[in-house]
């Protein structure tokens, strides 16, 4: 077992206390950053990495790792405490973490949501530990359609799946889809109702939207209830952490879904946003008591997390295997790579092997430590909601403002946070739900170049997204996801109701 | 995918020790901006530039990379256009700044910001997969017979991948279906994959997947082959690519690399970067990259690189025109 020996190496080289405390200094950092909206784990590194030139690759290694680490944590404390999704993936995580921490249950979401992190990473670390060669050679297989059907996938199975009203989830999703197109299409190489605005040449960044749609909406939604935050004094000690990881075994279904779910697309660029969905999604599905989720049910959490951590952490294997990033925070450890001299691709694994071997002991210590450090934070995290809202709400609002500029060093986007905070406030009090939107921002013009590329590539034949086992059964996976209510209820009606139920346990 | 870099905090600030220079330098951290995504050519480049900088001391403020990637690069170009006077920003540029104000209007004509030098330039190879045609002739063959026409992969839409698409199925007779992928990576692991017959990248964006056997430079589209000699996979150094026109193909085209600052700084200003990133070309670093990246160095400055800079305007013009990509 050769990997599990160069493995062994690469904490040998890791555990020393100079190691230790770089590692401490670089999660405590994460944390920093990924407690403020916006910026998150992609800028935490980005404003961080040049830090790192001047010392040797492990230590950096090792540094950086442990920064990301820190900010995928963090970015579930703004999810769960304001509402705030600090990344694009922890979205689904606010559906009923926040509910909980509402219900002064904060303690307990968070424990759930850092155990759920920390699970999907360890999963998708085994994963790229022992099946590296073979995954890598997997994601090649995505092309143009393969990647759009991954999306309609995503997209059905919102509809599909989904639990507000049918109407109002399409309306949400064309409006979001909308707003995807402004700005500039790969596709054409024109510009598209950007109205002769050079502001919005950039098109509409997803994290702005998102920042203004839950958290700037939501304090007004709070001042208007009278400025009562309804975050409860937390029953705050150890006891909470060990009461959730007791009841931990009850969910291993949903965790093992989920993780399932989050390396299989974490593997295909792009797909930790999708995969966090889908893992929500699918815990809703085949739960005994769908109804009770987004009302602060536990497993609301685990889903999500899992699936968006696991899928995260896979990312970072085409990454290094192929030289491409999955996700933002990947795209700037790849600058980092290649300062160090060295460049990722199918050769990395190698040519490189202590440095590979390195970097993903880095990723179980980090994870490990990681853990134990946000453990620790829960109670002050969650005694936050005990300060008065008045106090309080001024200073989410700045962190806000702060997060949506940085993203683009735009003042701008400010303005565009603002108003997606009030169509956010308008969403919620005409019963129209926010998630399709914000999916289909994110997701929007991926899909869409997904889809023309398909069809250029295939003379317009719409016959290409069957025209292989891997795309056809994703597709039809996504058709049937779609019509999963009326499927579902003609199952019922000819009395299979009761088997279909039993398989999917 | 859009990511921001942000400053640096005082604490790398105080890492580097401070060399003297006479007359003006930064005196806050200067931002590399980069007119494309992460990982591609651009992005490499910057990213050595800022080593070859730090590890050399050779400027007292530390550098930031800034990708600013956003509408295929036209974000870089806007907010380049909006620092006017902010002598903190350079931008590394290639031809987008000629062909994205033709395709797309956008408004915006590199003669507005302040030229400081030209630092490469950037050859391109037909790619296809190993497991395709061996020759130019074959793939060509291959390519006219195919039912399907045969995918061209390549980075953005009426651009410099575009256009030499355009021009090699005017000089074949073959047809292409020319599919815009967001950044020369994707295009490369597209190739890869088999989801395209072929692609035009720049070594640089190829050089892995070359060095793993999986994809097959067929030639260089340019007068002369690859200066480099040395061995790059087993068998094959970038000298051994033949060029299109020794394959029957009379194509050209070089990319330059070039470092702008916005309008309106001082002579001064303009100065401090030109002898900048002249040590930049005069470091290990930067002899390194280009050997590997089989780039041609070449370092322009002031009137030279103005009329150079001309004159490749109108080469890109015309074939802009030829290729009927600008817009009405």
């Amino acid at each position: 077992m050769e990997a599990f020996g160069l493995l062994l190496h690469g904490f040998a080289v890791l555990l020393t206390w100079k190691t230790l405390v770089l590692m401490m200094v670089g999660l405590v950092l994460g944390i920093f950053v990924g407690v403020l909206p916006g910026l998150g784990g992609p800028n935490g590194v980005a404003i961080l990495l040049p830090l790192t030139f001047t010392m040797d690759p492990t230590s950096a290694i090792v540094m950086l790792s442990c920064i990301y680490w820190g900010a995928l944590f963090g970015g579930a404390i703004t999810s769960i405490l304001f509402n705030i999704p600090g990344e694009a993936w922890s979205v689904a995580t606010t559906f009923d973490g926040y509910p909980m921490a509402q219900q002064g249950r904060a303690a307990e979401a968070l424990t759930a949501a850092f155990t759920s992190s920390f699970i999907g990473s360890l999963v998708a670390v085994l994963l790229i530990t022992f099946l590296a060669p073979m995954i890598s050679s997997f994601a090649l297989k995505f092309g143009p359609p393969e990647f759009f059907a991954v999306y309609l996938l995503t997209f059905c199975s919102f509809v599909g799946l989904g639990r507000e009203a049918k109407h109002k989830t399409l309306i949400s999703m064309s409006l979001g889809l909308l707003l995807a197109g402004i700005g500039m299409d790969t596709v054409s190489g024109q510009l598209r109702m950007t109205f002769g605005s050079s502001e919005l040449l950039r098109g509409i960044n997803f994290l702005v939207a998102v920042i203004g749609l839950f958290g700037i909406s939501e304090i007004l939604l709070t001042m208007e209830e009278r400025l009562a935050l309804r975050g409860h004094a937390a029953s705050i000690s150890l006891r909470v952490v060990l009461s959730v990881w007791k009841d931990l075994p009850k969910y291993w279904v949903t965790l093992l879904r989920s993780s399932f779910i989050g390396c299989w697309l974490g593997i295909t660029p792009g797909g930790a946003i999708a995969a966090s969905f889908m893992g929500y999604n699918l815990a809703k599905r085949f739960s005994k008591d769908p109804e009770s989720f987004g009302k602060g049910r536990i497993e609301g959490v685990f889903a999500p997390e899992t699936a968006a951590h696991a899928s995260g952490t896979s990312a970072l294997l085409p990454m290094l295997a192929l030289g491409i990033p999955g996700s933002g925070t990947a795209a700037i450890l790849l600058g980092g790579l290649m300062v160090w001299g060295l460049n990722p691709g199918p050769l990395l694994f190698v040519e490189h092997k202590d440095f590979v071997w390195g970097l993903i002991a880095s990723m179980y210590l980090g994870n490990v430590v990681g853990l134990v450090l946000v453990l620790t934070t829960v109670p002050i995290f969650a005694s936050i909601l005990r300060v008065p809202f008045a106090a309080v709400a001024p200073m989410i609002v700045a962190s806000c403002a702060i997060g949506a500029y940085a993203i683009q060093n735009a003042m701008f986007d400010i303005w565009l946070m603002l108003g997606f905070g009030v169509v956010g406030y308008v969403f919620k009090k005409i019963g129209i739900p926010l998630a399709p939107f914000t999916l289909a921002l994110v997701l929007g013009s991926r899909a869409e170049d997904a889809f023309r590329l398909s069809m250029i590539g295939s003379g317009g034949e719409l016959k290409v997204f069957w025209s292989n086992g891997l795309v056809g059964s994703i597709t039809t996976l996504a058709i049937v996801l779609l019509f999963w209510p009326a499927i579902d209820g003609l199952l019922a009606r000819i009395g299979w109701m009761q088997r279909s139920r039993t398989i999917s346990r | 995918m859009r990511i921001p870099v942000k400053a640096v905090g005082a604490a790398t600030a105080l890492l580097l020790s401070a060399p003297a220079f006479a007359g003006w330098e930064p005196t806050k951290p200067v931002e590399i901006v980069v007119a494309a995504g992460a990982g591609g050519a651009s992005d490499q480049m910057a990213r050595m530039m800022q080593a070859a900088i730090q590890k050399n001391d050779l400027m007292k403020q530390p550098m930031v990379v800034s990708l600013k990637g956003g509408a295929s690069g036209a974000e870089a170009l806007m907010y380049m256009k909006s620092s006017e006077g902010d002598p903190n920003k350079v931008l590394i540029a290639y031809s987008l700044i000629y062909m994205l104000p033709l395709s797309a209007k956008i408004p915006f004509n590199w003669r507005e910001l302040t030229p400081v030098s030209v630092i490469a330039l950037d050859q391109f190879v037909l790619w296809d997969n190993s497991a395709g045609p061996k020759t130019v002739k074959e793939f060509v063959d291959a390519a006219k017979a195919a039912a399907v026409p045969f995918k061209m992969g390549g980075t953005g839409s009426k651009r410099e991948d575009h256009v030499l698409t355009v021009f090699l199925e005017q000089k074949t007779g073959a047809k292409f279906s020319y599919l815009p992928y967001k950044s020369g990576g994707e295009a490369a692991t597209q190739l890869v994959g088999n989801h395209t017959e072929s692609n035009v990248n720049n070594p640089s964006e190829n050089l892995e997947v070359w060095r793993a056997g999986q994809v097959r430079p067929l030639c260089v589209f340019d007068k002369e082959r690859i200066a480099y000699t040395s061995k790059v996979t087993d068998t094959q150094s970038w000298a051994d690519i033949p060029t299109c026109k020794e394959e029957g193909i009379d194509v050209q085209y070089l990319m330059l690399r070039a470092m702008f600052l916005p309008g309106k700084v001082t002579p001064e200003q303009q100065a401090f970067y030109v002898e900048l990133f002249h040590k930049v070309t005069q470091t290990v670093e930067y002899k390194d990259y280009m050997e590997k990246q089989a780039l041609k160095p070449i370092f322009l400055t002031g009137k030279d690189m103005m009329q150079f800079l001309e004159e490749d305007d109108a080469t890109n013009k015309s074939l802009m025109m030829e290729a009927g990509f600008v817009a009405k």
